[in-house]
C-alpha cells in the first residue's frame, strides 16, 4: 500500500481494480487544516481521467503492473504472439486490440508489453519501422516537393499519405506512435 | 557554451524575483516603523510548540523548530509590548509542494486593544503600500490573474463561501469531515482574483487559538487573506482567556495522543502568560515567500527560495 506521502507525478496505482497512472500532482494545505494531496489520474486501460484527492489516513493500492520486452513472433488468424525475451514465455495479443499497431508489427522486433495482474495492458512497438509501398500512383516526374501527399499503401493493406516521389517498391520509415510517413529509406 | 550546474543556473535565474523579496521586506519594514511596531526576534528553537491538529514540528535535539513565533510573541504582549512583529525562519514537517516548503519565512504582527477587523485595516494599509513601492499601478501579475491592491477587497464570512461556492453550510461540511477537501476543490479556486479576498468568521470549530466573537458564540474571530487563489495569512482576535485556552490545548493534546502524532510538552512559560494577563490583542501570520510569489509571479515557491 500507497501512503498519500508517496504519491508523485508518474506513479502507478490501483484504483478500484483499475490501474492509473498519476499526471498531476499538487501537494496542498489549507493553513490550519489537514494535508491534501491531489492528483489527476489517467486509467492505463482506457485513458480516461479523474481527480482524486486524498488525505493523510488514505491507503493506495499498488498495481500488479509489470513491462516485459517481448518479441513479435507471428501472427495466428486474430492473434499476435509476442514472445518473452527472458523467459520465451508465449503472449497472445488480440487483433481488435492492438488496432492499427497490427499493421506496423514486423516479425522479431522488439517490443515493450504492460501487463496488469496477468494481463496485456499496452503495447509499444519500436518507434519506426521500415515497411514496402506495393500500390501508389506515380507522382509527376521531377517532382520532389515534399508537403505534396498522395495516398499508398502497404503490403498489410494499410494505406498512408506519402510524398508525390514515393514510387511502389520504395521502402519507407513510418513513426509507430503515429502511424505516418517519417522518410524514404534508401536502398543499399 | 555553458558548463554551469542546473542548480546553480537556476539561482542566477531567479535574481529578480530576488531583488523584490528584498524590496517587500524593506518596505514591509518601512511600514511597521512608520506605525510604531518593533520588531523583534525570538527563538527559533523553542521547548514547546503550540499544539495544532495539523501542524507537525521539525525535532532538534530535545527542542523543536518552532513551526510560528506566536507563543513567545503572546508572553511580549503580557509583558507590555504591545505593537511588535517579527520576521523570520518557521519549519513544518511534512509540507512539501508548490506553494509549500518546510522551511519558510514567516512574518508575523501583534497590535494589543485592537480587535481582528483592526488589524485587517492594518494589513490593507500594509499591503497596498508595498504594492506601491513594488508594482505598477499597484497591481500584481500572479498565475495569470491581475490582482489590484488598490480596488476594495473582497470580503467575505466561511457561512457565505460555503453556501455559495460548496452548495454546504460551513457546519455540515464541518460534521461530515468535508470543510478542508471543499476548500481547497470548490471555495479557493471560486474566490475572486482580481483583488485580494478575505474569509472571516470560521465556525467555533475551526477558531483555533481564536477568541469567540462577542455577539455570536458559533463564530471565531478569524480571517485569512487569499491573493490570487493562494493562501496568504492568518489572522486572530487572541483568546487570551487562561481557562478557555488551556482547555482548547489540552483538547489538541489529545487529538495528537489519538492520532498517534508527536507528543509536546506543555508550554508552562505561555501558561505564566495567559495567568498574568495578555491584553485583549489580534495578532497575523503572513507567509512571506508566498507574498514574494505575488509580488514576482512566481508559479512554484522554488523560484523564491534557495530550495
Amino acid at each position: 500500500m500507497y501512503s498519500p506521502s508517496d504519491l508523485r507525478k508518474g506513479l502507478k496505482v490501483e484504483v478500484d481494480g483499475q490501474p492509473w497512472v498519476i499526471s498531476e500532482f499538487e501537494f496542498c494545505k489549507p493553513g490550519k487544516g489537514t494535508a491534501l494531496y491531489r492528483c489527476r489520474l489517467k486509467n492505463m486501460v482506457s485513458g480516461v481521467t479523474m481527480e482524486k484527492t486524498y488525505r493523510p489516513v488514505d491507503r493506495i493500492e499498488v498495481p500488479n503492473v509489470e513491462e516485459h520486452e517481448m518479441y513479435y513472433s507471428y501472427n495466428e488468424g486474430e492473434f499476435y504472439v509476442f514472445s518473452n525475451t527472458e523467459t520465451y514465455e508465449e503472449t497472445r495479443i488480440s487483433k481488435e486490440f492492438l488496432g492499427d499497431k497490427a499493421y506496423f508489427l514486423i516479425e522479431e522486433a522488439l517490443c515493450k508489453v504492460l501487463f496488469f495482474n496477468g494481463k496485456p495492458i499496452d503495447v509499444t512497438l519500436p518507434v519506426f519501422i521500415e515497411k514496402k509501398i506495393v500500390e501508389t500512383d506515380p507522382g509527376a516526374r521531377g517532382d520532389t516537393a515534399t508537403n505534396v501527399l498522395k495516398p499508398a499503401k502497404l503490403d498489410n493493406g494499410y494505406e498512408i499519405q506519402v510524398p508525390l516521389f514515393i514510387n511502389e517498391g520504395d521502402l519507407v520509415k513510418i513513426d509507430t506512435r503515429t502511424g505516418q510517413y517519417s522518410e524514404r529509406v534508401n536502398k543499399a | 557554451m555553458s558548463t554551469k550546474p542546473d542548480s546553480i543556473r537556476k539561482i542566477e535565474s531567479s535574481r529578480g524575483r530576488f531583488e523584490i523579496k528584498a524590496g517587500l521586506l524593506f518596505s514591509l519594514r518601512a511600514f511597521f516603523g512608520a506605525e510604531s511596531f518593533l520588531e523583534v526576534n525570538t527563538p527559533v528553537r523553542i521547548k514547546a510548540p503550540a499544539p495544532e491538529e495539523y501542524i507537525e514540528a521539525v525535532s532538534s535535539e530535545d527542542f523543536f523548530l518552532r513551526t510560528s513565533p506566536e507563543l513567545e510573541m503572546k508572553r511580549m504582549l503580557a509583558s507590555g509590548f504591545e505593537k511588535i512583529y517579527q520576521i523570520g525562519p518557521c519549519f513544518r514537517s511534512g509540507e512539501y509542494g508548490r506553494n509549500h516548503r518546510t522551511e519558510f519565512l514567516m512574518l508575523e504582527y501583534y497590535q494589543a486593544h485592537a480587535d481582528y477587523m483592526q488589524l485587517l485595516s492594518l494589513t490593507t494599509r500594509m499591503l497596498r503600500f508595498a504594492a506601491s513601492e513594488l508594482l505598477p499601478d499597484m497591481t500584481a501579475f500572479f498565475r495569470g490573474n491581475r490582482i489590484n491592491f488598490n480596488a476594495p477587497w473582497e470580503i467575505i464570512s466561511v457561512r457565505d463561501a460555503f453556501a455559495n461556492y460548496a452548495g454546504i453550510s460551513a457546519e455540515d461540511a464541518i460534521r461530515q469531515e468535508l470543510f478542508d477537501i471543499l476548500l481547497v476543490e470548490k471555495i479557493e479556486p471560486a474566490l475572486r482574483k482580481d483583488v485580494p479576498v478575505v474569509m472571516k468568521d470560521y465556525p467555533a470549530e475551526l477558531a483555533s487559538l481564536s477568541r469567540l466573537k462577542a455577539d455570536d458564540g458559533t463564530l471565531g474571530e478569524r480571517w485569512e487573506l487569499y491573493i490570487g487563489g493562494l493562501e496568504i495569512a492568518n489572522a486572530f482576535g487572541e483568546l487570551t482567556a487562561p481557562a478557555e485556552q488551556k482547555a482548547r490545548f489540552k483538547k489538541s493534546y489529545e487529538f495528537r495522543k489519538s492520532a498517534k502524532m508527536k507528543e509536546y510538552p506543555e508550554p508552562q512559560e505561555f501558561y505564566d502568560a495567559l495567568v498574568s494577563g495578555i491584553p485583549s490583542s489580534s495578532g497575523c501570520a503572513m507567509g512571506l515567500d508566498r507574498l514574494a510569489m505575488v509580488f514576482s509571479d512566481a508559479d512554484d515557491i522554488s523560484q523564491v527560495i534557495l530550495q
